[in-house]
């Protein structure tokens, strides 16, 4: 019986381990290598046919270099900081967006609940890649939305929306937009219409019941879909390559650029194991969001 | 001293704290209520008895503003009050999910229609605390909805719904989702609550033991109309259709033709059987067809022949134990089944009458009632 429980919980671990934990101590130990010209690009190897001396040698070669190298060059705590202000304001616009459309969907009839909840994943249906390429269709100058205001009389020059800031956090918009819905529809789906009911009843506006409400049960949700948003979104890469201009700095493009252009891989794994710890705490805090909510649930 | 019984309703001065004037509720083609006056009086336990769907919710919903009447108008104190959103009536409901707000504290709970008004903190505060003493729950202040038990979260429904000072409190159904020996206990809290704060209460419920126990009136509805509004003793004893014996409590009907003379009928309804006799203030010409209801309870069973004004012969069918109570089901000569029920004072061991025995039914001749339909 313990045995058998032993190896179902062996199961998830062993899986964390090969897919994560390993891949990760690989990471790390490239990050605390250095460049080299050869194959793979950095030194030291582990070079077990030496024996004891060759695995005490390889240690003494790892340091923490490229880590203070980081720190030297402003363009990578800048790339952070900037990373981390693109993915703020954008969960924050995608929360503004999500949330009316998943309320709307809450209330609709029953019958249409499907239907709508089908809608939303729809875009999911096609390569991800394919639909910021259509982005970069629409938002080009000589794109669809510059020829429709050109068009409407609105504008007389076409507006420089592609290669900018603006463009990319239309994209992330659009990408996890579902990402912030789901969490919410589930989380106000849910709730009783009674609670509405008795708020009025209680002497609530239609608009403080909501406040008082809805807001407070749909929480959960919105804190799920805020990580759900935030979290890829710090790290992302292809949507500030393609819709952002040269000005746009985020740490997904700077570690893409490390790695294939530089062919520097311990720089670009350190900016990686940076990028991780960031958003450790992030998701440590989803986690225990999840948990309360389970426990309240329970 | 004398006791003053509480019956507003027969006081022709009484003002009534409710009034609905021919209110008439459709939804789409579904007439939900149908041209329904009511009175409903001060300090009254009001029940809507019925089955479900007969528009006893759409009634009480009418009363709290979640929907307005197609037509006619609801006075509350005097004052029509269909325009009146419901959060600015001195209305409050206790829902039949209780729609407690599972993110609040149970004090909370009860200070959030306080928190609307213009009361200070130390008003809401005391008033809180008066609420979570008359529903015994000052334990459990600080504990969350789902950290309670079923009847606890009965009762902050209850304190929740009483912390304004309602002039008319809605109850849908409060007791339902409650097992039957904490039903009970309940009910008579209900009462005791309701006589203490002196809040007009109207209850909704399908379960006529209820209504039975709490209300002041019960009020039995059907098809949005209400087909008798009385005491329950009235109801029960004199109800004034088949419909509304037929729904309250158990009861034998025996259709026939009447005969009368003064105020006693005979009532021929079979061959070879005697007429049943029966009185009634009621006139039916002759041979106008009736019916004869009369509650089990009412109808003795004796092995030997009894000297009584109605008797019947049969043979015993069935036997319902109920503990204090046994149901025995009667086939009569001509197949007419017959319920009577005696009460268990001795042991069981003790009793004489078995399955496929024959016996004798027999109740006087004021024992039923008379009714046309």
């Amino acid at each position: 019986m313990n045995l058998r429980r032993f190896f179902l919980i062996a199961v998830p671990y062993l899986w964390l381990g090969a897919l994560f934990l390993v891949p990760f101590v690989i990471v790390l130990k490239i990050a605390l290598s250095d460049i080299a010209l050869s194959i793979p690009p950095y030194t030291p190897q582990l070079d077990l046919s030496a024996g004891w001396e060759g695995v005490r040698s390889f240690f003494a070669d790892l340091d923490f270099e490229n880590f203070t190298f980081l720190t030297t060059d402003d363009l990578y705590w800048k790339a952070y900081l900037s990373s981390l202000q693109i993915a703020l304001i954008s969960t924050f616009v995608t929360l503004l967006v999500g949330y009316p459309m998943a309320y709307g969907m809450a209330r609709a009839a029953s019958e249409w609940r499907p239907t709508l909840l089908m809608l939303v994943i729809l875009p999911f249906w096609t390569s991800f890649l394919i639909r910021i390429y259509a982005w970069m269709g629409i938002l080009s100058n000589e794109g669809l939305l510059n020829q429709f205001l050109l068009w409407t009389g609105l504008i007389s020059e076409p507006l420089t929306i592609l290669n900018t800031n603006l463009a990319v956090y239309i994209g992330i918009v659009y990408a996890y937009l579902p990402f912030m819905i789901l969490p919410i529809y589930a989380a106000l789906e849910k709730m009783d219409d009674s609670l509405l009911e008795a708020a009025e009843d209680l002497g609530c506006s239609r608009v403080t019941a909501f406040w008082l409400v809805t807001i407070p049960l749909s929480k959960s949700g919105i804190i799920a879909g805020c990580f759900l948003v935030f979290i890829p979104a710090i790290g992302e890469f292809v949507i500030p390559s393609l819709l952002g201009g040269s000005g746009t700095l985020m740490i997904g493009k700077v570690l893409w650029e490390e790695f294939f252009s530089n062919r520097d891989w311990p720089v670009a794994s350190a900016v990686a194991i940076i990028l991780l710890l960031i958003l450790i705490i992030p998701i440590i805090l989803f986690q225990r969001n999840e948990q309360k909510q389970r426990e309240a649930e329970g | 001293m004398s006791q003053t019984i509480f019956a507003p309703w027969d006081d022709p001065n009484e003002k009534p704290l409710i009034q609905f004037k021919g209110v008439t509720k459709r939804f789409g083609d579904f007439t939900a209520i149908d041209n329904l006056n009511i009175d409903i009086f001060e300090r009254e336990f009001f029940a809507l008895l019925g089955p479900s769907g007969c528009g006893k919710t759409t009634l009480m919903r009418m009363l709290a503003g979640f929907e307005n009447p197609t037509s006619g108008s609801i006075l509350l104190a005097g004052q029509d009050i269909v325009p009146v959103p419901p959060n600015k009536r001195a209305v409050n409901m206790m829902f039949q999910s209780y729609a407690l707000f599972p993110h609040l504290s149970v004090w909370d709970n009860i200070a959030f229609g306080l928190r609307r008004g213009n009361a200070s903190k130390d008003e809401i505060a005391d008033r809180v605390e008066e609420m979570l003493r008359l529903t015994r729950l000052s334990k459990f202040a600080k504990r969350k909805p789902h950290q309670i038990s079923g009847g606890q979260r009965q009762r902050v429904a209850l304190a929740r719904s009483l912390a304004k000072a309602p002039k008319l409190l809605l109850l849908d159904e409060p007791l339902g989702a409650l097992d039957a020996k904490l039903r009970q206990d309940t009910q008579f809290e209900l009462m005791d609550i309701q006589e203490k704060t002196g809040t007009t209460f109207v209850i909704v419920t399908h379960d006529q033991e209820e209504a039975m126990t709490v209300a002041s009136r019960v009020a039995v509805m059907d098809e949005g109309r209400l087909i008798q509004v009385a005491t329950p003793s009235v109801i029960y004893e004199a109800p004034e259709t088949v419909y509304v014996a037929d729904f309250i409590g158990d009861v034998n009907i025996i259709e026939g033709t009447a005969s009368q003379s003064g105020d006693k009928v005979e009532i021929t309804w079979a061959e070879g059987e005697m007429p049943i006799r029966g009185t009634t203030a009621k006139t039916f010409a002759p041979g106008q067809t009736c019916h004869f209801a009369i509650r089990p309870e009412k109808v003795t069973i004796t092995t030997e022949r009894p000297d009584s004004a109605n008797m019947l012969q049969g043979r015993v069918i069935d036997i319902a134990y109920l503990g204090n109570l046994s149901t025995y089901h009667v086939k009569l000569p001509n197949g007419t089944m017959m319920k009577a029920q005696t009460a268990n004072t001795r042991r069981l061991a003790n009793r004489g009458i078995t399955w496929e025995d024959d016996v004798w039914l027999s109740f006087t001749d004021t024992a039923g009632v008379l009714l046309e339909r």
